[in-house]
């Protein structure tokens, strides 16, 4: 029986009948013009001014619609959805020193928040200790600095690790940071089996898009690689990969490209895994997605319900996916950076609003709001519960959170949802012809449509294609914020004090035995022998900060540094 | 009779932040303009940056940051160019910057800072009126 949801004759009519709302439609144009010579999404996908059966009439409910927690999940991952569990309330939070951020945590879970994001500092990000003359200027201002195990243990300091999960917002040096979180756990007396949470640990966007830059493509592959088979052998409840298109879209790309460039890096590491020797079924499972929240509503929506749908079918058809949790697209959203502006900044409330209940319709299982002053500053804590509560009058008082994918069968909604597939597919065409993500990196491909996207939208905003409130219509000027967070320079030389007193109470001896391990499993072929996560565990432990483990790494696999095409 | 060359603009990012969408994108509007553009990537020393605005004989720096570090990386840039006799290089900047520091970044010779929402057109009007080219080529 199949489930095609409109009859033969319903379409002949329908056809019938649109033609003639047509004629009227043209009719009343003649008198009063369209306000735009041409209406799409802030990707610029066209739309056309009215959906009906028509658009979906191939439809079949059962292989594209089906039902929430059912393939091809197009409705949700779980069969519950948010009637059971509200998605995770999950602010993205990092500031100063550890204990500043510590003191953040605390202040969002005392104000509901659900589950912790870590936004660590540049140094950090790219694999150097604060005293590193490359870290200049940069420590504790975009995110924590953490150099050390016992920066870890502050920035942790009071926060069950077995009850909260943690995301952690780390790229090249994903592997160390994640094995400084798991030793300082077990200093604390939690079970590596019980810790639950996610690193992003995602390389290919980095190339793409976002330029946390440290190691070429192979080796980065091979570090994520151990980390997926560490995480599937020993902390079975993390998320060990959060396969990113924020990035891609904060850098400009449309819908479409954030959708089909994320999904192939899920593909590219799902076969990094496979050549290790797991089957899909043991680790498909854990990997998780992150996506942007732009400002277009309904685009948003269809993109969430397209991924899951592809995500599906590509685990099915590609992989052989068996166990239907490895065809579950899980994701956290985050709300769109790029969307905000300085000007007028309490409209980024409104921005935000929005944002979020796309992502809620979408089915997120996380959320970051972002906060109005984030277009200036990492946040204070006055804008940041601005942002949480926006999620929580959202899921609340507002009733979206009370039926699932209440937008299904929505023929606008179920036409863009199909189109969004339907191009990213094309996309994932291309990128197999290219030889798959590396080679395309290589050539610059995902590097340059992005780039392309990005200044196509900033000439549609030149010209008043595309209308920024406060911006390019009713413009105004940056206003003084009050409570505009500073993070003082000063903060840079005591952290450096800190890393010196650490550095002198190691053991040496121990701490060398420790380093000459980790760089025979790195020289070593990669294999759950030559697996860095126990090597790094014990390295951490015997002191070893986060750049000495990243310049051993720069030393075994080289570096890479951004090519700067334009 | 003298002929001005085509203005030379080095767009560059100091420090380690990777947002580079601000930068690639005026650098694209740069090269629409008939300007020649040298983009240096993400992830610039100040040394860096000054050695290839010398090397490539550019007559401004347009410097993209979104981090915070500007407090180190501008001031140093400012330094080097001078230590180097390039002080006559018209530097610029483009990002997100604390309102009082930019009085400060204009005190060290920093010529114009274009905050977010800036349009190209105006940026792009900006060096037409206010960069000449270092050294004019005679024809």
């Amino acid at each position: 029986m199949g489930g095609k949801l409109f009859s033969e004759s319903a379409l002949e009519r329908m056809e019938k009948e649109y033609g003639q709302w047509h004629q009227e439609y043209l009719k009343a144009l003649s008198k009063m013009p369209e306000r735009l010579d041409r209406f799409s999404t802030v990707s610029d996908l066209e739309v056309r001014p009215l959906y009906t059966p028509l658009d979906v009439k191939d439809q079949d409910f059962f292989e594209d619609i089906g039902f929430p927690g059912m393939f091809p999940y197009t409705r949700g991952v779980q069969s519950t959805m948010y009637r059971a569990r509200l998605w995770t309330m999950r602010m993205f939070a990092g500031l100063g020193t550890a204990e500043d951020t510590n003191k953040r945590f605390h202040y969002l879970i005392d104000h509901g928040e659900t589950g912790l994001s870590t936004a660590f500092d540049f140094p950090t990000l790219m694999g150097y200790d604060t005293d590193s003359p490359l870290a200049r200027g940069e420590c504790g201002k975009c995110g924590v600095a953490i150099d050390t195990l016992e920066d870890m243990q502050r920035l942790f300091e009071n926060i069950n690790l077995e009850r909260v999960t943690t995301s952690m917002t780390i790229n090249p040096p994903a592997s160390i940071i994640w094995a400084m979180y798991l030793a300082n756990g077990e200093n604390q007396g939690y079970d590596r089996k019980m810790m639950g949470g996610t690193i992003q640990n995602d390389c290919l966007k980095e190339f793409i898009a976002q330029k946390t830059l440290m190691l070429p493509p192979e080796p980065s592959l091979r570090l994520v690689t151990d980390t997926v088979e560490f995480g599937t052998r020993e902390v079975p409840r993390w998320n060990t990969i959060s396969i990113s298109g924020y990035h891609i879209r904060e850098a400009g790309s449309t819908a479409v490209q954030e959708l089909a460039f994320t999904i192939y890096d899920g593909i590219t590491y799902v076969e990094e895994g496979i050549k290790r020797g797991l089957k899909v079924d043991e680790f498909a499972g854990r990997l998780s997605f992150f996506w942007n929240s732009h400002v277009d509503f309904f685009e948003e929506i269809a993109k969430m319900r397209a991924g899951r749908r592809m995500w599906a079918r590509i685990m099915r058809d590609r992989f052989q996916a068996k166990h239907p949790r490895s065809m579950l697209m899980r994701f956290h959203t985050q709300t769109a950076g790029c969307s905000l502006t300085a000007q007028e900044p309490y409209n980024n409330i409104i921005r935000t609003t929005t944002e979020a209940l796309a992502a809620i319709l979408g089915g997120t299982q996380s959320l970051h709001t972002n906060s109005l002053d984030e277009v200036y500053m990492i946040p204070s804590e006055e804008a940041v519960l601005i942002a949480l509560r926006t999620q929580q009058i959202l899921a609340e008082e507002c009733g979206v959170a009370n039926v699932m994918d209440p937008l299904a069968g929505s023929y606008f909604v179920e036409a863009l949802t199909n189109k969004m597939e339907e191009e990213a597919l094309a996309y994932i065409r291309k990128l197999d012809e290219l030889g798959g993500m590396v080679a395309a990196i290589e050539r610059d491909y995902p590097q340059m449509e992005i780039a392309d996207a990005a200044y196509h939208f900033q000439q549609q905003v030149e010209k008043g294609e595309k209308i920024i409130i406060g911006v390019n219509k009713y413009p105004s000027e940056r206003p003084d914020l009050e409570f505009v967070l500073k993070i003082d320079d000063s903060l840079e030389n005591g952290q450096i004090e800190r890393l010196n007193r650490f550095k002198e109470k190691r053991d040496k001896v121990k701490l060398q035995k420790a380093m000459d391990e980790l760089r025979r499993r790195c020289e070593g072929p990669p294999c759950w022998e030559n697996n860095v996560m126990p090597a790094l565990i014990d390295a951490v432990r015997a002191g070893a900060t986060e750049q000495e483990c990243c310049d051993l790494y720069r030393e075994v696999f080289g570096t890479y540094s951004d090519r700067g095409s334009f | 009779m003298k002929q001005e060359r085509r203005l030379r603009i080095l767009i560059a990012k100091p420090g380690l932040d990777g947002h580079d969408r601000g930068a690639r994108v005026i650098a694209r509007a740069f090269r629409d303009a008939g300007f020649e553009v040298v983009y240096t990537g993400c992830h610039q020393t100040p040394e860096q940056i000054v050695s290839t605005a010398i090397q490539e004989d550019v007559d401004m720096v347009g410097l993209s940051i979104l981090s915070g570090a500007h407090t180190y990386s501008f001031p140093r840039i400012m330094e080097l160019l001078r230590e180097n006799q390039a002080q006559d290089i018209t530097v610029i900047g483009g990002g997100i910057f604390p309102l009082e520091d930019i009085p400060k970044l204009k005190s060290i010779g920093i010529k114009e800072i274009f905050e977010p929402g800036a349009k190209l057109q105006e940026i792009i009007g900006w060096v037409r009126a206010n960069v000449k080219p270092r050294r004019a080529l005679t024809a």
